[in-house]
C-alpha cells in the first residue's frame, strides 16, 4: 500500500516548476499585526529555528503563490533601527544582511499599522533608506475606518520614495492577493528612492563611505554615525580603518554636539513623520473611541485592578470547572481500554507491560489534555487581545516594589502556562539583573504540568464543597498558584538584595487598544502547545511509563507466585462461588503487592524512603518522585503505574487506588498534612529538565540552572517536611 | 527643567497638552523619544494605575504608560484645561 504513494510524491516534486526560493523579512512595530499577516500568508508552513549563536528563535514560513516559493522571516517587532534590547539588533543584522550564510535578503515586508501611522513611519523612512525592495501591507485598516481614519495611500507611496502600499485585512483576507502577488514579485522590484528626511546625517554618511572604500554601503554608515561604536555593531567597526574611525569621531561631533544621537534622530524623525501625517491623514484620529472606553474604564485604578484578579480568576475556575466532564471521559476511556486489553490479552509480562504500562501510563497523562488546552487557550487570547500589556501596567508598581519590573508580568503570567516559554518572554525586559531575577521567579509559577498533579490530588483529597461561588477544590487551587505567586515574589526579592543587587529598572510600555483576538492565530498557536504536550506524552513520557512499568515488573519472584498458587489451591477446596471468586481476587492482590514490593523499583523506593519517610512518603511515594525529575508531570504516569498492582488495584481509579493507599501497619498513607506537604513539594520544586536547559541557554551560564535547581528543592523539601511534621502533630 | 511648571507628570486627567522641551541626558527618556514622545508631539494624560503611578498617555490615538519619575524630564504646554 505504501509503495504508490511514494511514487507518486517523488512525481509531483519533479513536476512542480518552482524557482530558487528567495527570502523576505517581515519588519514591523509591536502590535502592528505582524503575526497576524505572517499566519495568514504562510499557515501552516511555518518552522522555528534559532539565530546562531543567540537565543532569539528564527520564525520562517513558505508563502506560495501561483508557482514561486517565498521564504518569509518574521522578525521580532521593533520601533527603530537604533538599537536597544537583543531582538531589536537581530532585526537590524538581519535587514542589514550580517547574519552570514543565514541571510541573503531579496527584499523587506514592512508591515504598517493604519490605526498607529505616527510610530509606523518613524521605522518605514529608516527602512526606505535601505535601499532594499520593500512592500509595505497597511493593516488595521477597518480599525482606522472605525476611528475616523482616511488614509491617503498615493500620498503615503509618494512619500515614501514611491514603495508599493497594499490595503489589507489580515483577519477577513481582503486585499490579500495583491499583497501575496507583490511580495512574490518583491526581488525583481527596484529598491524605492531614497527619501533622505534628514539631509545632513546622508552627507555625512557619503562621507564615511569613501574613506572606507565602499565596504560600507551607504545605510550603513547612516546606522554607524548614529549608534557610533557599540558592543553591538563591533565586529564592523574593527575592520574600520584608523582613519575611518577618526573620521567618524568628527562626524559624530559636527552632527550631534553635546546631545545623545538617538535623541536627535527622534526629533528629526518624527518632525517629518508629524508634518507628513497632515497630507496623508485626512482626519485627526479621535482621541476617544468605544475602544478607548473600554480602556479607559479597565483603567481607572481600583476597577482595572479588581479587573486584573476577576479576570485571573475566572481563568482558574474555567481550568478547574470546565475541564470535568472532558477529563472524566478520558479517565473512564483509559480504565475500560486497560481492562479491555488485560482481558484480551490474559495474564503476563506483555500483557502487564500494555496495560499497567503504557496504557495506564500514558493515559494518566493525556487526562490533562483538556485543563491543558483551556489554560493555554486564555494565556494566548489575553496575550493576543492586547490585555497581558495593560496587566503589565497595572502591576507596575506591586512589581517595583520587589525590584522588578511591569514587564516582569508577562513572563510570569506566561509561565502559568510552561516555565519553557515564560522564560524565553524575558528578552522583553532590558536590564540584565531584572532579567534573571525574573528567569529566578518564573519556575515558582503553577505550570500546566503541576496542574496534572494538583488536580489529581485534590480531587482525592479535597471535598468538593461549595463556598460562596467557588468550590472549595477551585479554592484550594487557586491558593496554590497564590503560593506559587509568593514564593516567586519572594525569591525575585531576595535576589535583587543579593546577588543581583543594582539600580531600579526601566519602563516604557505600548499600551494596544483592546482588539478581538484573532482566531487563526490563536489557534495556530494552541495547535503549536498541543502538539509539544501530545509530543512529550508520546516520545518522554511513555518512554519513563515503559521504564518504570518494567522496574516495577521485573524481577518475578518464583517463591511468590509459587506461594500465591498454593494458597489458591487451598481455597479452592473449601470455597465455592463468589466467595471463592473474591478470595482469589485477594490472594492475586497481595502476591501482587509483594512482588511489587521485591521489584527493582521497589527495592530503590525503599532504599531512598528514609530520606522522605520524614516528609510521610511510603517507598512508592518516593519512587515516583524521583522518576519525576526530568519532567514533573510524569509522577502521574508513575504513580499509575505503580498502584496498578498491589493490594489497592482493585479501585478503578488512580484516585481511589492513592486513598486505598496504606503503610504496612495499616494506617493510610495519603493523610491531609501528607497531601499538604506533597502539593508544597510540587509547588517549589524544579522538576523539569526542559526549564533547567532554558536556563542555562538565557543565562549562558550553568551557574543559575545549578542555583535554581538546588534552591527550589531545598524550598520543597523543608516545606514538605514542616507541613506533614506539623500538621501530624 | 520646568520653565512653566509644568511636565507630563503634572497633566491631569483628560488633560491635553504639546511637548515643549525634553531633558534627553537619561538613556531611559531617550528610549520614549524613539516611541514618539518629542517636542511637538500632541498627548493627553488618559489615566493611570493605583497610586497615580504609571500613567497611561494617548500619543496619536495610542496608548503609551511612563511612570512619575520619567514622565517629569518632558516639559509640556497644557492646550485644554483640565480638571
Amino acid at each position: 500500500m505504501a509503495k504508490p504513494s511514494e511514487i507518486r510524491v517523488s512525481a509531483h516534486q519533479i513536476t512542480v516548476r518552482h524557482r530558487v526560493e528567495s527570502s523576505i523579512a517581515v519588519v514591523g512595530n509591536p502590535n502592528s499585526g505582524k503575526s497576524t499577516l505572517f499566519n495568514r500568508l504562510t499557515g501552516l508552513r511555518q518552522r522555528i529555528g534559532n539565530y546562531p549563536g543567540v537565543t532569539v528563535e528564527r520564525h520562517t514560513g513558505t508563502l506560495k503563490f501561483d508557482g514561486t516559493q517565498t521564504e518569509l522571516v518574521d522578525l521580532p517587532g521593533t520601533h527603530s533601527l537604533s538599537a536597544h534590547s537583543l531582538e531589536e539588533q537581530i532585526v537590524v543584522d538581519v535587514i542589514l544582511g550580517r547574519m552570514g550564510r543565514l541571510n541573503t535578503l531579496d527584499g523587506i515586508l514592512a508591515v504598517l499599522d493604519a490605526t498607529n501611522l505616527y510610530q509606523g513611519l518613524f521605522l518605514l523612512q529608516q527602512l526606505v533608506d535601505l535601499e532594499v525592495p520593500l512592500v509595505v501591507a497597511l493593516t488595521m485598516t477597518d480599525a482606522a475606518t472605525q476611528t475616523g481614519i482616511e488614509i491617503d495611500t498615493e500620498v503615503l507611496s509618494e512619500l515614501l520614495g514611491g514603495v508599493t502600499i497594499c490595503s489589507v485585512v489580515a483577519t477577513t483576507g481582503a486585499g490579500m492577493d495583491k499583497l501575496r502577488l507583490a511580495i512574490s514579485e518583491l526581488p525583481d522590484t527596484s529598491p524605492p528612492r531614497r527619501i533622505s528626511v534628514w539631509p545632513a546625517l546622508t552627507a555625512a554618511a557619503e562621507k564615511l563611505k569613501s574613506v572606507t572604500q565602499d565596504m560600507l554601503r551607504l545605510p550603513e554608515c547612516e546606522r554607524l554615525l548614529v549608534d557610533g561604536i557599540t558592543e553591538r555593531n563591533q565586529s564592523i567597526a574593527s575592520e574600520l580603518s584608523g582613519d575611518a574611525v577618526a573620521l567618524l569621531k568628527t562626524l559624530r561631533r559636527e552632527l550631534f554636539a553635546s546631545r545623545p544621537p538617538v535623541a536627535v534622530e527622534a526629533q528629526v524623525r518624527y518632525d517629518w513623520v508629524r508634518e507628513s501625517l497632515k497630507t496623508v491623514q485626512h482626519s485627526t484620529p479621535p482621541f476617544y473611541t468605544w475602544r478607548t472606553h473600554v480602556t479607559d474604564f479597565l483603567n481607572q485604578p481600583v476597577a482595572g485592578t479588581v479587573g486584573l484578579f476577576v479576570v485571573m480568576a475566572v481563568v482558574f475556575q474555567a481550568v478547574f470547572a470546565w475541564a470535568t466532564p472532558l477529563m472524566e471521559f478520558i479517565d473512564a476511556a483509559t480504565a475500560t481500554l486497560g481492562a479491555r486489553v488485560a482481558a484480551l490479552l490474559g495474564d503476563g509480562a506483555f500483557s502487564s507491560l500494555i496495560a499497567d504500562g503504557v496504557i495506564a501510563g500514558v493515559g494518566s497523562v493525556i487526562i490533562f489534555l483538556p485543563q491543558i488546552l483551556i489554560l493555554f487557550l486564555f494565556i494566548i487570547m489575553l496575550e493576543d487581545s492586547g490585555y497581558l500589556a495593560r496587566a503589565a501596567y497595572l502591576m507596575d508598581r506591586t512589581m517595583r516594589s520587589v525590584g522588578l519590573s511591569g514587564q516582569s508580568i508577562i513572563p510570569m503570567i506566561s509561565s502559568f502556562a510552561c516555565a519553557v516559554p515564560g522564560i524565553m518572554a524575558t528578552r522583553v525586559i532590558p536590564s540584565r539583573r531584572d532579567r534573571i531575577a525574573t528567569i529566578m521567579a518564573a519556575p515558582f509559577m503553577t505550570c500546566s504540568a503541576r496542574l496534572p498533579v494538583y488536580a489529581l490530588l485534590i480531587a482525592a483529597f479535597v471535598p468538593a464543597e461549595r463556598i460562596g461561588f467557588m468550590n472549595l477544590q477551585g479554592l484550594v487551587l487557586l491558593g496554590l498558584y497564590m503560593f506559587g505567586i509568593v514564593m516567586g515574589i519572594l525569591t525575585a526579592l531576595l535576589m535583587r538584595k543579593t546577588a543581583l543587587r543594582g539600580p531600579k529598572p526601566p519602563f516604557a510600555l505600548m499600551l494596544p487598544e483592546f482588539r478581538r483576538p484573532n482566531i487563526q492565530t490563536v489557534a495556530i498557536q494552541l495547535l503549536g502547545r498541543v502538539k509539544i504536550f501530545l509530543y512529550r506524552a508520546g516520545t518522554v513520557i511513555f518512554t519513563v511509563a515503559v521504564m518504570v512499568w518494567a522496574l516495577a515488573y521485573f524481577p518475578r519472584s518464583e517463591i511468590i507466585r509459587s506461594g500465591a498458587e498454593q494458597q489458591h489451591e487451598i481455597i479452592a477446596a473449601t470455597l465455592t462461588g463468589e466467595a471463592l471468586a473474591s478470595e482469589d481476587q485477594r490472594i492475586d492482590n497481595i502476591a501482587a503487592a509483594a512482588q511489587l514490593e521485591q521489584s527493582w523499583l521497589g527495592r530503590a523506593g525503599k532504599s531512598i524512603e528514609p530520606l522522605f519517610k520524614p516528609l510521610g512518603w511510603d517507598w512508592r511515594v518516593s519512587a515516583a518522585v524521583i522518576a519525576g525529575f526530568p519532567a514533573r508531570e510524569v509522577v502521574i504516569a508513575v504513580l499509575g503505574t505503580v498502584y496498578a498492582v498491589g493490594d489497592q488495584a482493585d479501585e478503578r481509579t488512580l484516585s481511589g487506588r492513592l486513598k486505598a493507599s496504606k503503610w504496612p501497619d495499616g494506617r493510610p498513607v495519603f493523610t491531609l498534612p501528607m497531601v499538604i506537604g506533597l502539593l508544597i513539594f510540587y509547588a517549589c520544586c524544579l522538576q523539569c529538565a526542559a526549564t533547567l536547559a532554558v536556563i542555562r541557554r538565557e543565562t549562558n551560564s550553568w551557574r543559575w540552572p545549578v542555583f535554581a535547581w538546588v534552591y527550589m528543592t531545598a524550598i520543597g523539601y523543608v516545606g514538605a517536611l514542616l507541613a506533614f511534621q506539623l500538621g501530624s502533630a | 527643567m520646568e520653565i512653566n511648571g509644568y511636565t507630563l507628570a503634572t497633566l491631569k486627567q483628560g488633560q491635553k497638552g504639546v511637548i515643549r522641551s525634553v531633558d534627553a541626558s537619561d538613556p531611559q527618556v531617550q528610549r520614549l523619544m524613539v516611541l514618539g514622545l518629542v517636542e511637538g508631539a500632541e498627548i493627553v494624560h488618559a489615566g493611570s494605575a493605583i497610586g497615580g503611578d504609571p500613567i497611561e498617555f494617548r500619543l496619536f490615538g495610542n496608548g503609551i504608560s511612563l511612570r512619575q519619575e520619567h514622565a517629569r524630564f518632558f516639559e509640556v504646554t497644557p492646550i485644554v484645561a483640565g480638571g
